[in-house]
């Protein structure tokens, strides 16, 4: 016990392996009273792990968990969170169909005989609302409610709940700029009012504005403990990922041809049936690699699968080569020459059980040689495979395995040398570097300069600016379903993107 | 089994775990012989001795299996493409009485073999084909589930079929001549041969298994095979790739049903010669403990559907020998599904190395 | 397992949907229907004896003003909403039934006829729906699919008689409530498996409930024809049937309140579980556990027993209303006895959208389908000369709950966990 009772919880060398995998080496970690302490790491470097063990959702292989200096073994989150405890998880663990004061209370109900006694509670939750600023309708049902506003539910469930260490897994990740200038003063608020706080997160901008310590987490293992006066953004991300690392990528100037992708006033719902992309319009030249900025959100996902033919459009124009496309299915598209690398790889890009070389001809299958007539050519799609697997570089005992065995990096490679094996007028790529190791990363990045380079139109939609600033040559800014602002690369400097991701316009 | 390396050890579980779990189903049901006053090896052996004694009663062993390879497959194919599909009992029907009604239309009954055979099965097909693409249809435009909406068709065929059969007033299907509710009988250019006489083995029996190479032919080796599996294991990333998901499903029920509706007719056409609305009952259960028991795999169909026949067809010497009531083999047949289903059990019971993934 | 086939919704709504359907059928009555029907006047009974409540008709003008209602009724509901329109709506609903009563009677060779005795009827043949229905609502709320249900009703039927028989041969007295109870048990045992076979070791829900069904299949036949068969065991006494006093007495509904226990604890089962999964913490977090596991997981809730409890009062609830064939009403045990009512009650907790209420009245609008099949056939109903099928008003229900699920009366949305296997985290 390094400063003896300020400390209210503790981490002393905690291991946790999954099959195949080490989440936690070694880990210690400690919080002491009234602080942000900062988890920072990429992801898969363990945090989210480490504070599901503290949680008690995960029980460690070695090591030991104090909470305000006494051993504590948890069985399930039951007991953290009688010792104090309280996590407010990435994907919010809420139940769509129960009402606001339901949510809150479900786990901590107040009972008489078995019979729910709402009555105090809703009082308590009034009282809780007030005091720290957290406005909720309790009777609302939370399937109603918006992203921002759930998030104040999550926070009042662990403090209806007396937590006074509240665990918060990458809050800010679904929030626009603004509410995340709001939720970090709210943290501030929370500990100003006696609360301890762990803030996992990757976003180094946040670890500056609202941590008193941070543990920086990589493979599993601490690499580093510093505090933010001590440290700077550039120091930090080198060590969260190993080394220094520049998402510049070496690239020569753009040729920019004719217009190969148009986009005209597009209309897209989400899977609940709101509207998320609104009016949208943009257009991307062959050879040129158009980069959309924004908050995750805005509509990214449903622009993408509404191009690819995977989504009803509502109304508006979608264009390849002067064509419209809209309504056609997604075969059809494919085969004017769009490619597409989905934003999720494995519930879109792969079939987990299927073999390396089947996955490799995923889209292509039924045609020649691959198939001829009735029948597959199930030599012909080995030989492709093993083609692919050499010049793409794809680490793989052999093609006939389960793609599910390979690694992520390597599986992403799978739907990148899919895509980009035939020639493309279009290329549609969402997130296509997240959650790589580094060098999976930059291996991405030049075959997407590549290919811009060989005349291909690029769509590129990522939710890591310094990706979109790296890679497009235009960079346009979604905001609320609708393309708000475009400019050369040259012109697109980080403060006013940032303003027009939160704002969705350029007067502050 | 433990001295086995843990590589083969796997390689062999899908052979080696269904194997244990009739064995233990055995050992279940041994307890409840024993309980009913009877030596388990004087009724097992019975059981064996009726199903397998003599070669007639292998050849009865082998025609009651029949049907149950066509139901067995229509089940395994669907589940291939993630469909649930509880509807073979309705699908067998279906193809059972429109087999029954066209093989008796008065103008086709001097027509050759040749020509009615083939009009009779195919009237089969058409009967699960319509009564497997309904459910499919309301899948893959109104996401209505497969398993609830077959549940239901599976009662409204049966309903239907009481009604046409049964019917006195007026006569619709129902054969007066005799005093059970049947349909009237087929004329002998409508029947598929036996195959030994007096066994109810009849040529339905090649019918079903080349339906079995056809269908492992199709899952392997076509791009509609490719489909399928493609949608059953991740319909997403099948959407994504250009296959439409929707097409899919209903091809893929339909065709289910028409693999039931083929058994049925071979069932009406060979064993038989009439329908009776009662002989299919509870088969869309069966289908899906012999298809979950061959796991899913179109030749393993074959084995797991003859010892639904061997129990069947061995029971009444059980009951005359050991005194057990023949309901003992449907016991059997469902401690059979429960260890499938729990498979886990039996790995643990036997020490055999835990699955992976689910199996399709 | 089951694929997420993404469903395309129909852009038609709802209550249009519904609106336009009475009014086409409406105009079907007026126009084709009203004129094809007789002149001749018809009378419904409510009652037996001269004081009786009747009323008096003839079977074309009645045709008429109901399908002129319905047209009404149905054009408002596509041109306008709110509450009254809806409201209009379920009174479309309730002339439709009593257009099929007055179709029926029209087309009898019958005069008059007694609907009262149908009234209480469908409520009988109702109450074990309802309690089947009500047992799957537990496991499904919970998020467990029970398509065992028709099974654990089996077993209760069987294994509760079997006991009886065994105790004193059916002579009625204690051991014919230890029998209930009894078919209680085997019940809830049977829902045990279901619930170790599909929470535990995470078989496929479908699967499991398959493998209950087929083996209360097997059990019960095998344990009919072991034991019941050579003890002779028929006929035995019935529970008894019980008079609320004043309320027997009423007119018209009177004979609902003459009746045996388990149908009057049907209708306190419903009570009870509308209040516990509304104002209980155990229904709370049943409805949690079914919605999302994780989350009640990371609020420390035992998702795992929570279903465990859920599948196996579940269970009991199926065994009682099979002990509601074979103790309650007959008085023997015969294979099969159920006789898809299990599968019936799974329509009927669609159909009511997996709510308590809604459920209890899709329940009894099954029953009155059945009802109604009987009194068709005894009402000697003819259609083209020919008898009006019994089958066709069976199969109501079926094609009811198919309808249902395809969303064209109401969209069915099942709890959403329901289905898949829920794994700890570890």
């Amino acid at each position: 016990m390094t400063q003896g009772g300020h400390h209210v919880l503790e981490v002393d060398g905690v291991t946790k392996t999954f099959p195949g995998v080490v989440a936690n080496r070694a880990v210690s970690f400690d919080l002491a009273e009234g602080e942000v302490h900062c988890l920072l790491g990429e992801n898969g470097a363990g945090k989210t792990t480490l504070m599901n063990i503290v949680y008690g959702l995960y029980r460690p292989d070695e090591g030991t968990i104090r909470v305000r200096g006494r051993e504590v073994e948890f069985s399930s989150s039951a007991d953290a969170i009688a010792h104090g405890i309280g996590m407010v998880h990435q994907h919010f663990q809420l139940v769509p169909t129960l009402t606001v004061l339901e949510n809150v209370v479900l786990g901590a109900e107040r009972v008489r005989r078995g019979v729910l006694e709402l009555g105090p509670a809703r009082r308590t939750l009034d009282e809780l609302m007030d005091r720290y600023g957290l406005p909720v309708d309790p009777d609302a049902l939370v399937g109603d409610l918006s992203v921002g506003v759930r998030q104040r539910v999550e926070l009042l469930k662990a403090l209806y709940r007396d937590a006074d260490v509240l665990i918060l897994d990458e809050p800010t990740a679904v929030l626009t700029p603004g509410e995340v200038d709001e939720f970090l003063g709210t943290v501030r608020e929370l500990v100003d009012l006696g609360k301890s706080v762990v803030f996992i997160t990757h976003k180094l901008r946040e670890v500056a504005q609202v941590a008193d310590r941070i543990t920086v987490l990589r493979g599993g293992e601490v690499v580093g403990r510093t505090t933010p006066a001590e440290t700077s953004e550039a120091e930090l991300a080198a060590l969260m990922v190993g080394r220094e690392v520049s998402f510049a990528v070496e690239r020569t100037e753009a040729h920019p041809g004719e217009i190969a992708l148009e986009v005209v006033d597009l209309v897209v719902d989400d899977d609940r049936g709101h509207r998320a992309v609104d009016g949208c319009s943009f257009a991307v030249r062959a050879g040129e690699i158009f980069g959309i900025a924004g908050v995750e959100g805005n509509g990214q996902r449903e622009l993408v699968e509404a191009i690819a033919g995977m989504r009803p459009v509502v109304a508006g124009e979608v264009r390849v080569a002067g064509r419209s496309v809209v309504g056609l299915d997604p075969r059809r598209i494919a085969d004017l020459g769009v490619g597409h690398i989905p934003e999720d790889r494995t519930r879109h890009g792969l079939i987990g059980p299927f073999s390396v070389a089947d996955n490799l001809v995923l889209n292509r299958y039924h045609e020649a040689p691959y198939a001829r007539g009735l029948v597959r050519d199930r030599s012909a799609v080995r030989r492709h495979a093993e083609e692919l697997v050499e010049t793409f570089d794809i680490r793989t005992p052999g093609v006939d395995v389960p793609v599910a065995q390979l690694s992520g990096g390597n599986q992403q490679k799978v739907v990148v040398a899919r895509e980009l094996s035939r020639p493309l007028a279009v290329l549609l790529v969402a997130q296509p570097t997240r959650g790589l190791d580094v060098g999976s990363i930059e291996f991405i990045h030049r075959r997407l300069v590549e290919m811009r380079d060989r005349g291909t139109a690029v769509l590129l939609v990522s939710a890591e600016l310094d990706e979109v600033l790296g890679l497009a040559d235009t960079v346009g800014v979604l905001y609320r379903g609708r393309i708000v602002a475009s400019m050369a690369a040259e012109e697109a400097d980080r403060h006013r993107i940032g303003l027009l991701m939160a704002t969705g316009s350029e007067a502050a | 089994m433990n001295g086995l390396p843990a590589a083969l050890r796997r390689g062999l579980a899908p052979v080696v775990v269904p194997v244990l779990a009739v064995l233990t189903a055995l050992a279940v049901a041994a307890v409840a012989v024993v309980v009913a006053g009877s030596s388990p090896i004087v009724a097992y052996g019975a059981l064996f001795e009726g199903a397998f004694g003599t070669p007639a009663r292998i050849a009865t062993t082998i025609g009651r299996a029949t049907p149950f390879i066509g139901t067995a497959l229509a089940m395994a194919f669907a589940y291939k493409a993630g469909l649930f599909n509880i509807g073979a009992e309705g699908q067998i029907l279906a193809g059972a009485l429109l087999a029954a009604w066209v093989g008796t239309w008065s103008f086709l009954q001097d027509w050759s073999a040749w020509l009615l055979l083939p009009i009779v099965l195919g009237a089969g097909i058409v009967g699960g084909f319509v009564w497997g693409i309904v459910p499919g249809i309301l899948k893959a435009k109104t996401g209505a589930h497969e398993v609830i909406t077959t549940i239901m068709l599976n009662f409204v065929m049966t309903l239907l079929a009481v009604w046409l059969v049964n019917s006195l007033d007026p006569i619709i299907l129902r054969d007066t001549a005799v005093s059970v509710a049947r349909t009237r009988p087929l004329p002998d250019a409508a029947r598929l041969p036996e195959l030994v006489a007096g066994t109810k083995l009849h040529w339905g029996i090649f019918l079903m298994l080349g339906l079995v190479a056809a269908t492992a032919w199709v899952l392997d080796r076509t791009p509609f095979g490719f489909e399928v599996r493609a949608v059953g294991t991740n319909a997403d990333a099948a959407t994504y790739a250009g296959m439409s998901v929707a097409r899919i499903t209903i091809l893929v029920m339909a065709i289910s049903g028409a693999m039931a509706g083929l058994a049925g007719a071979g069932h009406v056409s060979g064993a038989d010669g009439h329908l009776s609305p009662g002989v299919f009952v509870n088969v869309g259960f069966d289908a899906i403990a012999i298809a979950l028991l061959a796991r899913a795999n179109p030749y393993g169909i074959v084995p797991a559907a003859l010892l639904w026949g061997a129990l069947l067809s061995g029971a009444p010497l059980m009951q005359q020998r050991a005194g057990m009531s023949t309901d003992l083999v449907r016991i059997i047949e469902a401690a059979i599904l429960v260890f499938i289903a729990g498979d886990v059990m039996i790995r643990r019971l036997f020490r055999l190395p835990e699955r992976e993934e689910a199996p399709v | 397992m089951i694929a997420a086939v993404a469903p395309r919704r129909l852009r038609l709504d709802r209550q249009r949907v519904v609106g336009g359907f009475f009014v086409v059928g409406g105009f079907l009555l007026v126009f084709a229907v009203a004129p094809a029907l007789t002149t001749e006047s018809k009378r419904f009974l409510f009652g037996i004896g001269p004081d009786a409540p009747s009323w008096t008709f003839v079977p074309s003008t009645a045709t008429l003003w109901i399908g002129g209602a319905l047209v009404l009724l149905g054009a408002a509901a596509v041109g306008w909403r709110g509450r009254i329109v809806q409201a209009g709506l379920v009174v479309a609903g309730v002339l439709s039934v009593l257009m099929i009563l007055v179709a029926a009677l029209a087309l009898s060779s019958n005069r008059s006829t007694n609907l009262a005795p149908l009234f209480v009827q469908s409520l009988r043949l109702g109450s074990p729906i309802a309690l089947g229905a009500l047992a799957g609502l537990w496991s499904e709320r919970s998020g467990v699919v029970n398509i065992g249900i028709e099974g654990m009703m089996l077993a209760g039927a069987g294994i509760g008689f079997v006991a009886y028989a065994l105790m004193n041969g059916g002579a009625g007295g204690v051991p014919l409530y230890l029998a209930v109870l009894v078919a209680v048990v085997a019940g809830g045992l049977f829902a045990a498996l279901h619930a170790f076979l599909s929470i535990t070791l995470r078989t496929d829900q479908i699967v499991s409930g398959v493998a209950v069904n087929l083996l209360a299949i097997g059990l019960t036949s095998f344990l009919r024809s072991q034991i019941l068969v050579p003890l002779n065991a028929d006929s035995a006494t019935t529970l008894p049937e019980l008079s609320i006093p004043i309320l027997s007495d009423l007119p018209v509904v009177g004979g609902v309140f003459t009746a045996k226990p388990i149908f009057f604890f049907t209708f306190f089962a419903f009570a009870v579980a509308a209040f516990v999964l509304v104002r209980t913490r155990w229904g709370l977090r049943v409805r949690a556990v079914g919605e999302n596991p994780h989350a009640a997981e990371t609020l420390g809730i035992d998702v795992i027993r929570v279903r465990y409890g859920a599948v196996i009062l579940g269970g009991c609830i199926a065994g009682l209303a099979g002990a509601q064939f074979s103790l309650e009403t007959v008085g023997s045990f015969d294979d099969l006895m159920t006789n898809g009512t299990g599968f019936i009650a799974l329509a009927a907790l669609i159909f009511g959208k997996w709510r308590p209420g809604p459920v209890l009245a899709g329940a009894m609008f099954f029953g009155f389908a059945r009802a109604l099949g009987v009194r068709i056939q005894l009402l000697g109903v003819e259609i083209a000369g020919f008898p009006l099928p019994s089958q066709f008003l069976q199969a109501v229900p079926y094609v009811v709950t198919i309808v249902v699920l395809a969303g064209a009366i109401g969209r069915a949305v099942p709890p959403a966990a329901i289905g898949k296997p829920y794994r700890r985290s570890r």
